[in-house]
């Protein structure tokens, strides 16, 4: 495991971070943006292990804020689907531009 | 913190009070209670005022008081007050008082309505008293935001577009007006704000010529200074009887108080140079209103055209500068404030009773309304300048004064400005003629009521006021004459 | 010895009277407000005529003029160092004449209102403009300064504005009213700026002080009128500018042509108004004004009295001339008010100052004199007439002279007097205009002349159509109408106001005998005018020929010719009938151009030049807050797409610069 370079592990963040990005940027299923969002998410998850593990093998700092984000995301998935299930349940859909009843520019 | 206060104070109180009451006769009651006492301690100030002028105290503003607000900005509440201030807050007293028994059974929410009414009074206390420049500012503002909602809720016709027009284009006035405040700081040196200070000490002619018109304009706007007059008609066609009364009444007032008090004070060199502008600009005022005046058909707007009329006199005098004018530009404030604001209780009582202001749809109703239709003759007459009544002699002074000035544009602006006289006579004669003589036009208006006894109460007391303006006019032009000594000094007159 | 006590009472009862009747004049029963108004007005008239009888007692002063006596002197608006208002009472010759005049006049029509307006709805109204009137006129005339007069100018203005419009409901009187108040607002205007000119340069408003110094041009004058003297706009003196200005004010105020068109239609108001305010008093204020600056106009500016002349000449032949074809009564006598005050100004006009050449001076003031009671007599006469046949129009009436023996003597007595037949008082007056007229230019006098003998034509036809020929209610035809209307056969008025007819007719009688050159003459010097014996002759004799030309014409009933020349009028007829149309050009310059042409440009140019310079901005401003506003569309993937192209310029600029 040593022996897989940082870069290996960068390149998979990144090719995780941007397909999250453009998946939150395409997709208009709510639910599709919200894996995208956690894709984004555990990109940084990632960066942040490979860092710690790398640069700072002494300190835990890395982990530790990945745990953290990884609990943050759960928690924040957990209101997010609420949200999306209310939305289902009030508009019988979670097409994320339809989503406009607010707003006088249609 | 001395009794000046009091005048801020006792609306404030009032505010604070109406929120605890809810039955609308607890309301009025408190109302008017306030309202006298603000008339009462007017009064009072009056007449120590005159004893301490006559007990030869000689400074410029008398019962002084400061308070400090914010240090580094060197903000304070500071209040004070020469005859021109007295004057005008005896004017507010009178029409804020006189405008609580004209919206006696305002509907709906009487509760919501005095709270802003007693705000908006805050306000306009708050801007005579203060010699500060930036609590004027700040009263000042807080007499133009109540305005808004005043007229939104309580008002008729196109009351929310008129309330927008009639806030933003004040709004923009006093942007204009906070820009050269804050000239007059930064120019001044920056240490102080109060206005007797930065009055002794005088200000570079080049920052003078820049910001007079900042500040002049600002003002000029609330003022009815053409043409950034058009606020006037619409809002005042659209508010409430009482806030029309206070308005035109009081809030035209402190266009034309502001201008001199701040812009002709603080800069009178600058006035002195760039008078001819705005004194071309006033001059078209006067004459425009009055024409304007001559052809509308709706009660209030007519009455508002001739409030740009009447209003564009008060600062056409100011800008001549002289003595005699300027004493006769406060006369006039006095008495355009007393008449107009009979003006707007009387429509405001005929509308309430025929549901329209279009003269065209009335007529005959000097038989139906008598004491109405006689306070309406009266306040007309005071408008078109009878002698013993407070137009004539507002007017008469202006002119006289106007005279003075011998070149050529002055005398020729002076002659048009007299032309409004005859044109007053015109359209004051020809509403009168078609809303009360003649034979009744509707039949339906021949059962409707006479005034009720609050509105009695209202336009009898302006009515006071206006005959005792108008036939004991010379220890008013004393007390203003004293007061424009200090300016008159500086203007080199 | 002066006391100032009966003095002030003389202005200050008729106010009095005004605010208890406007106070409590609704609250009163029957006839108490007359009787209120008529006896405040009757203790006035006494206190004027002991004023005025103290007055001309008074020891003379060492050059043999009435010194004037000021009282009550109250500084009442101080305007610059130099220049207040005080109002006072000023007592001299002129003002006490006028006191006399005035409360007389008024007097004898309050006493006639109790019956005229009995039974009125506003009877209390009626008596309380009234006192509002007498009080503003008597203040008028005693004015110590110009400013007072300017004061109380105007309201009497606004008092004859409230009683034309007395019957508010009558449009006519409504819009009577109106222009009344309107033209001579105008002419005001004229004479504000004259008093502000005049009191400009000469820094006073003291009456005394001008005249005075006009007096003394040599001396002080010299100094007071110099530098309206040496300003000069368009070629005339500020001084000539200043007192053709207020010329114009008197000119409104007396009716004199172009501004005399609100006299006619004043007529709308009740009758015995028309006698006090339109035909004896406030009409004559002009006059009077005139008169009281007679030492400025005719010494300092003599070219502006000459112009004064011209224009009262030409007012008096074309109101003449217009009287001749009238055909309502109250509009024959108001044009003969106008002509008869033209007389007045012509003989003021052509006065000179002191000795003999002032007699046109002391005979106008005369005519003055005489002519408020004539005319007051003539309107209330009128009145009466009107009062029992409930018209104004001449073909209404005819052979009268049966059924109203005493109106229809004090008619005749007024007429008399008004065309200047010996020893009626007009005679004697207007002798004293057309021996000035003459002295001053033949033609003139000639023309006056002729304008005596109109002046006693129409007023004779005025009196053959009234009171001889058949009676038009005869007809059968008319009776029925009379019944239906409620009316009947016309009879005398009741004493009440038969009383004050005869009191004015014996004046009209007697007043001619005054030695007024004693009392008042330009330069204050007692001075005797004799009668002109060719003036008279020729005067008397072309009265006559006009008083017979009517008689011959009207004296049975209108003969066919004349009555065919009515019927079918010739085009100047036709013109004099429309007053020459003067009436319409005013109509023109007031409805097509200031109100449809300037006043609705102006009002349509605010609403939609100024207002919409306003509205766009706002609407600019909205119109770009809408495109601005596409970016925030509320799309959260716009959002981050945008935010993440930033990031990545931010980025790309972070690394390659």
């Amino acid at each position: 495991m040593a022996n897989i370079p940082m870069t290996y592990y960068l390149v998979l963040s990144t090719i995780l971070f941007f397909a999250g990005i453009y998946g939150f940027i395409t997709r208009r299923n709510l639910l599709a943006m919200l894996i995208s969002v956690e894709l984004i998410l555990n990109a940084t998850d990632i960066n942040f292990a490979v860092f710690n593990r790398f640069l700072f093998p002494e300190h835990m700092e890395g982990l530790f804020f990945a745990l953290f984000s990884i609990a943050i995301s759960a928690a924040e998935t957990a209101i997010a689907i609420a949200i999306i299930i209310n939305i289902y349940r009030n508009l019988k859909h979670i097409e994320a531009q339809k989503l406009n009843e607010l707003n006088d520019l249609k | 913190m001395n009794f000046l206060s009091l005048f801020v104070l006792i609306p404030m109180l009032t505010v604070g009070l109406l929120f605890c009451l809810g039955k609308p006769s607890h309301i009025r009651l408190l109302c008017a209670g306030a309202g006298i006492a603000l008339l009462a301690l007017a009064l009072t100030l009056l007449g120590l005022f005159i004893q301490a002028r006559n007990g030869g105290a000689t400074d410029a503003m008398l019962f002084r008081a400061d308070l400090c607000w914010y240090a580094p900005w060197n903000i304070h509440y500071s209040v004070g007050v020469d005859g021109i201030s007295v004057l005008m807050l005896l004017l507010s007293a009178i029409i804020v008082v006189t405008g609580v028994f004209a919206s006696w059974h305002i509907d709906p929410m009487p509760k919501e309505y005095f709270l802003w009414y007693f705000l908006l009074s805050t306000g306009v206390f708050g801007f005579f008293i203060s010699i500060d420049l930036f609590s004027m500012f700040m009263f000042y503002e807080i007499a133009l935001i109540p305005m808004f909602l005043l007229i939104g809720i309580w008002g008729s016709g196109e009351k929310e577009r008129a309330a927008m027009k009639l806030t933003l284009m004040l709004m923009g006035g006093s942007a204009l007006l906070l820009l050269g405040l804050l000239g007059l700081y930064f120019f001044h040196g920056a240490d102080s704000m109060n206005l007797l200070t930065l009055a002794d000490r005088g200000m570079a002619l080049d920052a003078q010529r820049r910001f007079f018109p900042f500040v002049f304009i600002g003002f000029g706007v609330l003022g009815a200074l053409f043409p950034f007059h058009t606020w006037s008609p619409d809002g005042h066609a659209s508010a409430p009887t009482a806030v029309s009364m206070l308005h035109a009444g009081v809030l035209m007032k402190l266009g034309g108080y502001g201008c001199f008090r701040v812009a002709i004070t603080l800069m009178p060199e600058a006035a002195t140079e760039l008078s001819w502008i705005f004194l071309l600009l006033t001059g078209i005022s006067v004459v425009y209103g009055a024409f304007s005046a001559c052809v509308q058909t709706d009660l209030k707007y007519l009455n508002a055209y001739s409030s740009v009329s009447h209003c564009g006199l008060v600062l056409f005098a100011l800008l001549m500068l002289n003595p005699t004018a300027m004493t006769g530009a406060v006369m006039q404030m006095l008495s355009h404030g007393l008449m107009t604001a009979l003006f707007f209780a009387l429509i405001g009582g005929i509308y309430g009773r025929t549901h329209t202001r279009d003269i065209r749809l009335m007529g005959g109703l000097m038989k139906v309304m008598p004491y109405l239709g006689v306070c309406y003759v009266i306040a007309g007459l005071a408008s078109l300048g009878l002698p013993g009544l407070s137009g004539f002699v507002a007017e008469m002074t202006v002119f006289v004064g106007s005279f003075q000035e011998a070149d050529l544009f002055h005398r020729v602006l002076t002659l048009v400005a007299c032309t409004s006289i005859v044109i007053t006579a015109v359209y004051i004669l020809r509403v009168v003629g078609k809303l009360l003589y003649g034979p009744l036009q509707n039949p339906q208006h021949a059962l409707l009521p006479d005034a009720a006894w609050y509105e009695k109460v209202a336009t009898a007391t302006l009515i006071a006021a206006i005959l005792v303006v108008g036939l004991t006019p010379h220890w008013i032009a004393d007390l203003i004459h004293e007061s424009l000594a200090p300016v008159t000094a500086m203007l080199g007159r | 010895m002066f006391n100032s006590c009966y003095t002030a009472l003389v202005p200050l009862l008729p106010l009095f009277s005004f605010i208890l009747l406007i106070a409590f004049g609704l609250r009163l029963p029957g006839k108490w407000a007359g009787y209120i108004g008529s006896v405040l007005t009757g203790i006035a008239a006494v206190a004027a005529y002991y004023t005025a009888w103290t007055y001309f007692s008074l020891p003379l002063d060492a050059d043999g003029t009435r010194p004037a006596v000021e009282i009550l002197s109250w500084e009442w608006l101080r305007f610059t160092p130099l220049l207040a208002i005080r109002l006072g009472i000023y007592v001299d010759a002129l003002s006490a004449m006028m006191w006399v005049v005035i409360t007389t006049v008024s007097l004898m029509v309050h006493i006639y209102s109790l019956g005229y307006m009995a039974g009125e709805k506003g009877f209390a109204r009626y008596f309380a403009f009234l006192g509002l009137f007498s009080f503003s006129m008597l203040g008028l005339v005693v004015a110590p300064n110009i400013f007072q007069t300017y004061i109380f100018w105007e309201l009497v203005g606004v008092s004859s504005y409230l009683l034309i419009g007395f019957y508010y409901t009558k449009p006519e009187a409504v819009s009577a009213s109106k222009k009344a108040f309107i033209v001579t607002r105008f002419a005001d205007l004229g004479f504000l700026i004259g008093i502000l000119i005049l009191s400009y340069f000469t820094g006073t408003f003291d009456f005394q002080t001008i005249c005075g110094s006009a007096q003394d041009a040599a001396g002080v004058g010299g100094a007071l009128f110099a530098p309206a003297l040496q300003a000069s706009f368009l070629g005339l003196s500020a001084l000539s500018w200043a007192m053709l200005l207020i010329f114009m004010g008197c000119a409104g105020k007396s009716a004199l042509f172009p501004l005399h068109i609100w006299l006619p239609d004043a007529m709308e108001g009740p009758t015995p108004v028309s006698a006090l305010i339109h035909a004896a008093t406030m009409v004559v204020a002009g006059v009077f004004l005139v008169a009281r600056l007679f030492p400025v106009y005719a010494l300092m500016t003599p070219g502006v009295l000459e112009v004064i002349a011209y224009v009262a000449a030409f007012t008096s032949l074309y109101a003449a001339v217009v009287a001749c074809v009238q055909t309502d009564i109250k509009r024959v006598l108001a044009f003969s008010t106008i002509s008869q005050i033209g007389f007045m100004m012509v003989a003021l006009g052509v006065s000179g100052y002191g000795g003999h050449a002032g007699e046109g001076y002391t005979a106008s003031l005369f005519h003055l004199f005489t002519h408020a009671f004539f005319k007051a007599l003539l309107f209330l006469c009128a009145g009466a007439i009107i009062h029992t046949v409930h018209s104004n129009e001449m073909k209404a009436m005819g052979g009268l002279r049966r059924y109203m023996p005493v109106t229809h003597l004090c008619f005749l007595v007024g007429c008399l007097a008004i065309a200047g037949i010996p020893p009626f008082s007009g005679f004697f007056s207007k002798d004293g205009i057309l021996a000035a007229s003459f002295a001053f230019h033949p033609c003139m006098g000639i023309l006056m002349t002729a304008i005596a003998g109109l002046t006693a034509f129409y007023m004779f036809r005025l009196y053959c159509r009234i009171f001889h020929g058949p009676y038009s209610g005869d007809t059968a035809a008319a009776q029925a109408e009379h019944a239906e209307a409620g009316h009947h056969t016309p009879h005398e008025a009741p004493a009440v106001m038969t009383a004050p007819l005869v009191f004015l007719a014996v004046l009209s009688l007697l007043t001619g005998f005054i030695p007024f050159g004693d009392f008042l003459s330009s330069d204050g010097l007692p001075h005797a005018f004799p009668l002109q014996t060719a003036v008279a002759v020729c005067s008397v004799l072309t009265a006559l020929v006009g008083i017979g030309i009517a008689l011959y014409a009207y004296g049975r009933g209108p003969r066919p010719a004349f009555q065919r020349m009515a019927d079918q009028p010739n085009a100047f007829l036709r013109a004099a009938k429309n007053r020459f149309y003067i009436d319409r050009f005013y109509l023109f310059i007031t409805h097509r151009i200031i109100f449809q042409g300037i006043s609705t440009a102006l009002a349509w140019f605010d609403r939609h030049v100024i207002d919409g310079v306003v509205f766009g901005s706002g609407k600019l401003t909205e119109k770009i807050a809408r495109k601005i506003r596409i970016i925030q569309s509320g799309q959260l993937q716009t959002y981050a797409l945008i935010l993440l192209l930033g990031v990545l310029c931010l980025i790309g600029l972070v690394l390659y610069l």
